[in-house]
């Protein structure tokens, strides 16, 4: 038996003190995991609603940012009678520690799942400092 | 002594507060955000016809997922499977959550259960339930004596 998935509420991203957001939406952190072998950074997020289209991806230096944006409505004719989650668009910031070759990024949404290829610039060296006793 | 740049941030919690209230009631009124017992979290539609429920799940399969109804009782339960990662790396940070789950939720009508339709669309499952006929409301016509 596989473990019970745990409810976490969505994050909400409130907007900075005097700012108004451009789109009328509520805004959420997605969840991600981000996982690091020798050749490339994997990220997954998961952003519910989004397809290949509405989501946004940019690399500016070492600052990834992902931004999805979900259009979908209340049900046409129904009136809310319990509501426990809220709709809206996702946005994520992350800080890359390598540098990414951004030719070769590989991007794909599947069931709402963000997933990204970053695969790292030239062979990864490995250097060891040590520090002599002075 | 009422400067607003030395306000307490009290205030900007309150007026934080007060724009997420009208939001809300813009949004979804007369709805309110309740917390969810267990996963999913849901959203529960009605009208006279019917009931719609939606529930957010990202990266799980329609053929992990087991929807079934009796009455006026729902049940969603399935899994999500972790997708291994290539190679032998290191997680930075592991949010997504994989596992089992299984939610009962008690609707507002009966259903009738042979008309139920689910899809799911880039991970929003969207369950339409229709209300049993016997449960209808019936237009009751005076006659005349």
């Amino acid at each position: 038996m596989s473990k019970e998935i745990e409810v976490k509420k969505k994050q909400e991203i409130a907007p900075a003190e005097g700012q108004e957001r451009a789109r009328d939406r509520s805004l959420f952190v997605p969840l991600a995991d981000i996982y690091e072998t020798d050749d490339s950074v994997y990220v997954a997020a998961d952003m519910p609603g989004v397809n290949e289209n509405s989501v946004d991806i940019t690399l500016d230096k070492n600052v990834l940012t992902i931004r999805g944006e979900v259009d979908a409505v209340a049900p046409q004719g129904y009136r809310p009678v319990y509501l426990e989650y809220g709709v809206g668009d996702y946005e994520r910031k992350f800080v890359l520690s390598n540098e990414i070759d951004r030719e070769k990024i590989e991007a794909s949404v599947k069931d709402g799942v963000l997933s990204l290829k970053l695969p790292k610039v030239g062979p990864a060296i490995a250097r060891k400092i040590t520090v002599k006793k002075g | 002594m009422f400067d607003r740049l030395y306000t307490p941030s009290v205030w900007s919690e309150m007026e934080r507060l007060q724009r997420e209230m009208n939001r809300l009631f813009n949004a979804f009124s007369p709805g309110w955000m309740r917390p969810a017992p267990c996963f999913p979290a849901v959203n529960v539609w009605a009208n006279e016809e019917g009931q719609v429920v939606t529930a957010e799940l990202p990266g799980v399969k329609m053929d992990d997922l087991d929807i079934s109804v009796v009455n006026d009782t729902l049940t969603i339960s399935g899994k999500r499977e972790t997708a291994e990662p290539a190679g032998n790396g290191k997680y930075h940070r592991q949010e997504r959550e994989c596992g089992s789950f299984s939610r009962t939720i008690s609707l507002p009508y009966p259903v009738d259960a042979d008309k139920v339709e689910a899809v799911m669309e880039e991970g929003v499952l969207r369950i339409t339930l229709p209300r049993a006929e016997a449960d209808k409301p019936r237009k009751i016509t005076v006659k005349s004596a």
